[in-house]
């Protein structure tokens, strides 16, 4: 029998057939939206008087524009608040279920899928929101769409889609203590580049991904795109499973069975053909820091910022650029930088294991007097279940602010902004120019427990000095 | 109705440059809060092109003999960043039918092609060569002839690359997918139902 990888796999089962510029019809089973990205495509509907093809694979939460601080509506935001009865309006036009702020369930989309058990090995899965990726931690094909093609979905629940090549990057040995799930995907896009995986699905596979939780994984897989790969994806184990066991829409107990064998089915084969495969040594990853403006401009915590002037002419300018912005000096150490704002949350580190670690090594430890330090849990349910088990009072006590569900300072759509040239110590996937809300505010990505170093001392610090060791 | 065929994008060209432009510099998050597509050609490099106190920066786009370009020269990798349509949106509401880069992110590039705006990739060496023809005469006209894959400017004629399914999607007005993926409706239909899951 051919030998297959999960992509081509599941890229075959969802197939409808060739279109005439040489892209495949793909079938999207379960398609998520949110506010931002939606309204837009329901007009394009309404324009062309279509219905919703079929309603039932669509699922609905609001999550970029949400105030955490206030949950009174109408949102003191008007452009905010139009953008959330938009959609609940849309919803209810159209029959298609919405996680909206009253129901519990709300948070941020990629949370609330797999928190749901709507995302299941083996499916095609796509929403207007570029960190869509996340979804592949369950061996789903996950891709981030734009709103022209959140409407296709809509209308016909298909889209048209070059097929992607399929890069193996092997992780392999074992972590040094301390390095988390985002060290790992930030080594990965400093080692592969920004636009390295253009063109690409990523599978993420070796012992570090086997022995990483399924958070663990949604962490990497989310920050495929930010290497230039569509899908980033990791397939499916016993892990899987038991995650997905017993919650609201996963298969129930008398169609469990049948269902996992089917999950396993989708699995790459073991000899399958790659486009290409990297390999890379878990011990050489550091906890890892973005110095720049995109996120491959990172650096491992004892290295320091590079100078333009050693560089090849070709990234001589960017480098330079990347440099003024943030306001560094290049050859001096990143550690030690000082920050004026630390954000944990996003969909890339806001999940409950992601909050307990931190709080796991708060105990005693202050936030620096005069630094802005937030927690934004990834959706409603996380930020219940950290309720339940005290964490939130842990990050209070310690100084954090403990805010609700939503995307917040990951993109500052809604009022947690930077103010100036404020340097933010964040969780989350992206320090391009002016990303957190002022056009010359700056990012450090990290892990969040670097962040919480950094929200202590009030500087870039080596957690692992900080935080005694487990 | 049927779309348009795109054979031919003429006009003047303003170069933008600069590596890596993600789309939350093309348009900032703040201005996404928009239930339609309509008033976003006004804040297209907003951050880039005014202080925050709304004074004008120097930027290429502030510059009076560019306010009707509508094909930008700009560097490689263009567009990465975020799905968000919002960024190719800005600029088509710009009135930008047509961009020039080294590559792009494949989000971008596949959302501009929907809305039937060209995105060609040239090598650096052809891109410095318009750039400097453009600095010379800012008025100079362009025209990029898709079935020829070439750029012509001034005297030159210089050759681009556009994958040719988005080429011919362009040529013969099937830019946009919607009409043909409805026609498949009994395919379909099938697939939704012997699917696993709904
Ligand atoms: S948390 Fe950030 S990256 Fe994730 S969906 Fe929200 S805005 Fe996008």
């Amino acid at each position: 029998m051919d030998k297959k990888n999960l992509f081509e796999k599941v890229w075959k089962a969802h197939s409808v057939g060739l279109l005439a510029n040489g892209q495949t019809q793909l079938f999207v089973g379960r398609h998520l939206i949110h506010e931002v990205t939606s309204p837009q495509a329901f007009g394009m509907l309404r324009e062309k008087n279509l219905p919703v093809r079929y309603p039932e694979r669509t699922f609905a939460t609001v999550d970029h524009i949400v105030p955490t601080n206030e949950v009174q509506e109408p949102y003191s935001d008007p452009l905010a608040d139009a953008m959330i009865k938009e959609l609940r309006r849309n919803c209810k036009d159209f029959g298609i279920t919405f996680f909206d702020t009253d129901t519990g369930k709300q948070g941020i989309v990629h949370v609330v899928g797999p928190e749901q058990g709507l995302t299941q090995p083996g499916m095609t899965i796509a929403c207007g929101d570029s960190h869509t990726s996340t979804h592949g931690a369950f061996g789903a094909i996950a891709f981030g769409i734009g709103t022209s093609q959140v409407r296709d979905l809509l209308a016909t629940q298909t889209m048209a889609l070059g097929k992607l090549k399929v890069r193996r990057i092997e992780v392999n040995g074992e972590l040094n203590s301390g390095i988390y799930a985002k060290d790992v995907i930030l080594h990965i896009i400093r080692k592969l580049g920004v636009n390295g995986g253009t063109g690409f699905a990523y599978e993420y596979a070796g012992d570090v991904f086997e022995s990483f939780s399924m958070e663990e994984r949604m962490t990497a897989c989310n920050m495929s795109i930010e290497g230039g790969a569509r899908v980033g994806y990791v397939n499916p184990d016993k892990k899987t499973f038991e995650y997905l066991k017993g919650r609201p829409y996963s298969p129930k107990e008398d169609q469990w069975d049948e269902s996992v064998a089917k999950w396993m089915s989708f699995a790459s084969d073991v000899g399958c053909a790659y486009d290409d495969v990297v390999k890379i040594n878990a011990s050489d990853i550091e906890p890892t820091i973005t110095w720049g403006i995109n996120p491959s401009q990172a650096i491992g915590i004892n290295d320091s910022i590079p100078d333009p002037q050693n560089a090849d002419s070709t990234d001589k300018a960017s480098l330079q650029e990347a440099i003024d912005y943030m306001k560094l000096s290049p050859g001096s150490s990143i550690k030690g930088t000082p920050i004026d704002v630390a954000f944990i949350g996003s969909c890339t580190n806001g999940r409950i294991s992601d909050l307990e670690e931190v709080a796991s090594q708060l105990n005693g430890h202050k936030v620096k007097d005069g630094l802005k330090a937030i927690v934004v849990p990834g959706s409603q349910i996380v930020s219940k279940i950290a309720e339940e088990k005290g964490i939130d009072k842990i990050f209070r006590n310690a100084g954090f602010e403990w805010r609700s569900a939503g995307c917040s300072m990951c993109l500052a759509m809604n009022p947690d902004k930077l103010i100036g040239d404020q340097l933010c110590a964040s969780s989350s996937n992206r320090n391009f120019k002016g990303r957190q809300g002022s056009p010359t505010g700056r990012t450090m990505l990290m892990s969040p427990t670097m962040v919480a170093a950094a929200a202590i001392t009030g500087v870039i610090t080596d957690s692992r000095e900080l935080f005694p060791k487990k | 109705m049927p779309l348009e065929k795109i054979h031919n994008v003429s006009g003047t060209i303003v170069h933008v440059p600069g590596d890596d432009i993600d789309t939350d510099r093309i348009i900032p998050a703040r201005f996404m809060k928009c239930v339609t597509f309509d008033g976003l050609g006004e804040f297209l490099f907003y951050d880039m092109k005014f202080h925050e106190n709304g004074d004008l920066k120097d930027h290429p786009l502030n510059e009076p003999q560019f306010k009707n370009s509508s094909i930008m020269l700009t560097g490689s990798n263009f567009g990465c960043g975020s799905s968000r349509e919002h960024a190719p949106q800005s600029l088509f509401r710009a009135g930008f039918r047509a961009i020039i880069a080294g590559n792009f992110a494949e989000i971008f590039f596949g959302n501009s092609i929907n809305l039937g705006m060209p995105c060609v990739s040239v090598t650096e060496e052809d891109r410095n060569l318009i750039a400097g023809l453009i600095t010379e005469n800012s008025e100079l006209n362009a025209s990029l002839d898709i079935l020829e894959s070439k750029i012509k400017v001034g005297d030159h004629s210089i050759s681009f690359d556009l994958r040719s399914g988005a080429r011919d999607s362009l040529l013969n007005g099937t830019w946009d997918p919607l009409d043909e993926l409805l026609q498949a409706r009994q395919t379909v239909e099938k697939l939704h139902q012997n699917l696993s899951y709904t």
